[in-house]
Parts: C-alpha cells; structure tokens; sequence
C-alpha cells in the first residue's frame, strides 16, 4: 500500500462518516462537564479544608467513593438506573430529540460528578501550597472561614493547582467517549459503527481517532504547562 | 568482559525467542492441522492438535459462556463442523470474537474460523472469506409481552426503539420504516433488555434467532415476545481466513447435518423455548459454492 492509498482511504471516511460531528460532541461534553465538575469540586475541596467535621466527612466520603468507582459504571447507573429504573427525565420526555438530549445530560451529570472528586483533590493539594501563615494571618485581622477561602487560600491555590487540573482535564476529555455506552453519538461510538460497515480499513480508522485526540488533547497539555509556569506563586 | 559477552548471548537469545513467537503467530495456526484435517474428510478423531473456533460468550441462545461451559446454537453448529474436520470436543478450543473484531481476529490468526452470527456481506468478503451459510436470520423487534401495538416496523413511528452501538439494524429501521422513531444505543443487547422491562424503550431490534435467544432466558421469560415477522435477510456463515481450504469441507459437513434433522434439533434445543421458529421461506439454507 502507498501513501496515496492511505489518504484515499481517509478522504472516503470522511465523505461517508460524520467525524467532526463525532468530534464535536467530545468537545461539548468535556466543556459542559469541566464546567459543572470545576463547580462541584470546588465545593467539595471546601468542604474538605472546612472546620466542621460532618462536612469534611461527607466530603472525603464523597470523593472516596466516587474516585474509586469505575466511570463505565457511574455512567451506565446514570442511565439504566436514574433514568430507566427511576424515571429521571433531564429532558422534556414528548421532544423529538428525546434520546439524544436525555443522554447527553445523563452523560455530563456521570462525567460531572466522577470528575468533581479529582478536581476537589487538585484543588486541595493546591491549598496545600499555601503556607499556614497565611490563613493565620487572615483570621488575625478578622475574616471568616468562607472570606478567607475565597479572598485568600483559594486565589493562591488555584495556582498552585494549574497542573493538576489540567491533568484532570486531559483525563477528562479522553473519558468523554465512555459516554457511547449510553448511546450519546461522540467519537468512540462513531469508531465502532465505522469498524462494523468497513472492516478492510480498520488501520485508517484507528489513526483518524489517535490523530483526532491528540489534536484536541495536545494544546491542552501545552497550554496548561506554560500557564502553571507563568502563574506559580514564587515562594 | 566475560559478563559482557555473557549478556549478550542472552541478548540474542531473547530476541531469537521473540522472534520465533512472533513468526510463530502468524504462520502456524492455519497450518498446525487443519490441512491435514481438511484431506482426512470426515474421519473421526483423524486431526491432530487443537482448532481455534471464534464464537460470542454473551448472546444467550447463540453463544454464550456458562462458566466453563459454552452454549448456543452457534457453539452447537461449530462443534458439529468441527467433529465433522476431525477435531473431537477436547480439541475445541473457543475464543471470544465481539461483532467488531471478527475480521481482525482471522486476519491475524488468532482464530481458525468464526460462528458468531456472522452475516456474509461483500465489505467483509473483501478481507475474509465465507463457508455457509448455515442459517438465514432476519430482522425483527422484541416488545414486551402485553405490547399489541406493535406488529412491525412500520408501527415505530414516535416510538422509541433500542439497538446496539455501531448496528445496521437500527438505523435501516429509521431509514427505510419509521423516520419518527427514536433511536437509543447501548453497547450489549442486555442492556437494551433491561431497559425494555423496566418500559423505558417500547421496543428491541435486531435478527430474530438473537432476540429469541434473549427471551428464552430464565429472567426475561413472560415478560417480553418476538413480534414474528422479519423484514431482512442475514445470512449468518462461517468466517475463515482469507484463502482458507477448508471452505468446501464445512459446507459438506452443513449441508449433511441439515439433511439428517442434527440442525432442526440443535435449533430446538437452544431457541425453541421462546416459542420462536425461523423464516420458513429461507431455513434450512442451502451453502454458498466456495470461492
């Protein structure tokens, strides 16, 4: 085979499947569900630096479980048990694009949640850059638990927590295809209707999704490496 | 120096063995007795070795792992081919093949042939070749048992139907049939089961011998039907490696175990229980000449 085979035989994928669409939805998914589990996180890692033991142990209870459950099942749970078992629409249930909605917000809610434990985890080993002193410093002139978080631990945190939220974003964005096993149409699952129909070029195949995912996945990595440079707090 | 030299003679001996493991992959299996087998015809116990049969471990019905035990029509079929090359029960050898690595298990040779309800199509004879086929599926729904509103494809419209991930069968249904129906995927037709008898979706696709083979198990019995009236043709054969010279032999063996009543029986015992029988018009199938 030549090159130009090769390349034949991306330009018919192409033509046949939709794979930036299958793309895009990766992109959707991680945006919404880095959004709502940056939310959640943040809370949690809250929780967790709070003083008021019950809080910091749901929050530690919260992020053991979660961390430690597989995200196929957590997502698979989101939808043959909330929505299947239970009856939990996330979308209006007489809507046309029922299916694709539902599943969709099932989706993020799985990806949301599981990744909210690793965002809480970055987000503490954040504070944990920040010096006691500092906290010491801010009760001494007066402020509460949450004031001190929000004007003192946490802005100083964040940038000491660069890197590993953005490991927790790369991950992310990779895991987003576990979400074909409810059916929501992202790359993963275009990847396995395009083995079943052309199973002569299974080796472009895979190249299109390794190429598609270092496309999105690599400027992440490089992006988040010069930020955490650039904003690292110089002690 | 002495341990230099040492270390290099184990060096090079490692890389001979990987080397060997790696030639030995590829070149081996076809050889290792199905030619033998294939000249030796139906003698009993005549091969040597093992054969390598490629078979689903998770469709009730058709192939399915039962600890150590595998059953189904399809194991039913490949051991009775198999006694049929000269390979005895013992010498079987089964090795899961999910829909969507078929090709690249006999490509590689990982597999010596596949009954994994195979349909015979021209993409895939492009990489592999076909004995068969041994049995004509077609495509049908499974509702759940008090469901008479659904009668066939037509009657999916606004309705919301289950298939698995990357199948033809359901977006034949939304593209010829019903445009209104709603389409959702799960990656194992379990999954689409459970959904079904939670009323989640109102309604299953794919080939009528898998459907029936989900609702003959224990847990679904009575709770869900075959509605009974295919619309496709899938000619379920048996996948072998490109070249492969056993294609006749296989037929032969087919073709007698349809004349003497071995395979309306094996169907009974795996499927009948559901209440289901095949599409009379196509079954028993007569196999393909051989490339």
């Amino acid at each position: 085979m030549t090159l130009s085979d090769y390349l034949d035989q991306f330009a018919e994928l192409f033509a046949t499947f939709d794979v930036l669409g299958a793309f895009w939805q990766i992109v959707r998914l991680t945006a919404v569900s880095a959004v709502v589990s940056f939310v959640l996180g943040t809370v949690l890692a809250l929780m967790r630096i709070s003083p008021i033991p019950s809080l910091q142990w749901v929050g530690a209870a919260y992020v053991n479980v979660l961390r430690n459950t597989p995200l196929t099942v957590i997502i698979l749970f989101c939808n043959l048990g909330l929505w299947a078992q239970l009856g939990l629409n996330l979308a209006s249930p007489t809507s046309q694009t029922f299916f694709e909605q539902n599943n969709f917000r099932l989706a993020v809610l799985g990806l949301s949640v599981y990744h909210a434990a690793f965002v809480c985890e970055a987000l503490r080993s954040g504070v944990n850059t920040v010096p006691v002193g500092q906290a010491e410093a801010a009760r001494a002139i007066g402020l509460g638990f949450l004031p001190t978080a929000r004007l003192i631990i946490f802005p100083q945190a964040l940038r000491g927590a660069i890197a590993p939220l953005g490991n927790t974003l790369i991950a992310l964005t990779k895991n987003t295809t576990v979400a074909s096993a409810i059916g929501v149409a992202e790359a993963s699952a275009l990847m396995k209707t395009m083995i079943e129909f052309r199973p002569d070029v299974i080796i472009a195949i895979f190249l299109t999704f390794a190429i598609g995912f270092v496309i999105l996945v690599l400027p992440v990595g490089l992006v988040v490496t010069s930020l955490s440079r650039r904003l690292a707090v110089a002690r | 120096m002495r341990t230099r030299r040492t270390r290099l003679t184990v060096l090079a001996a490692a890389t001979a063995l990987v080397l060997a493991g790696c030639g030995g992959g590829d070149a081996e299996t076809p050889a290792a007795g199905e030619t033998e087998a294939a000249t030796e015809g139906g003698s009993e116990g005549g091969a040597e070795g093992t054969i390598t049969i490629g078979i689903k471990f998770d469709q009730p019905g058709l192939g399915l792992q039962d600890g150590s035990e595998y059953t189904g029509f399809d194991v039913d079929v490949a051991k009775h081919v198999a006694e049929q090359l000269g390979y005895g029960e013992d010498q079987i050898e089964f090795f899961e093949s999910p829909s969507a690595q078929r090709e690249n298990l006999l490509q590689t040779g990982q597999v010596d042939m596949i009954f994994a309800t195979y349909s015979i199509t021209d993409a895939r004879k492009e990489t592999v070749d076909f004995a068969g086929p041994y049995f004509v599926a077609g495509q049908d729904l499974l509702v759940a048992a008090d469901d008479d509103s659904i009668e066939g494809p037509e009657d999916l419209e606004g309705k919301r139907l289950c298939s698995v991930t990357g199948s033809t069968s359901a977006q034949r249904i939304k593209d010829e049939y019903s445009a209104g129906v709603q389409l959702q995927e799960y990656p194992g037709y379990a999954d689409c089961v459970t959904a079904l008898v939670a009323g989640a979706v109102d309604a299953v696709t794919t080939d009528d011998i898998i459907l029936a083979g989900l609702a003959s198990q224990p847990t679904n019995a009575g709770k869900v039907k075959v509605v009974g009236n295919p619309f496709s043709e899938e000619n379920y054969g048996v996948g072998l490696p490109k070249g492969s010279e056993n294609c006749e032999a296989i037929n032969e063996a087919i073709t007698a175990m349809i004349e003497d009543g071995t395979w309306e029986q094996l169907l009974q015992d795996n499927v009948g229980e559901s209440g289901y029988t095949p599409n009379e018009e196509l079954n028993p199938p007569t196999p393909e000449p051989c490339a």
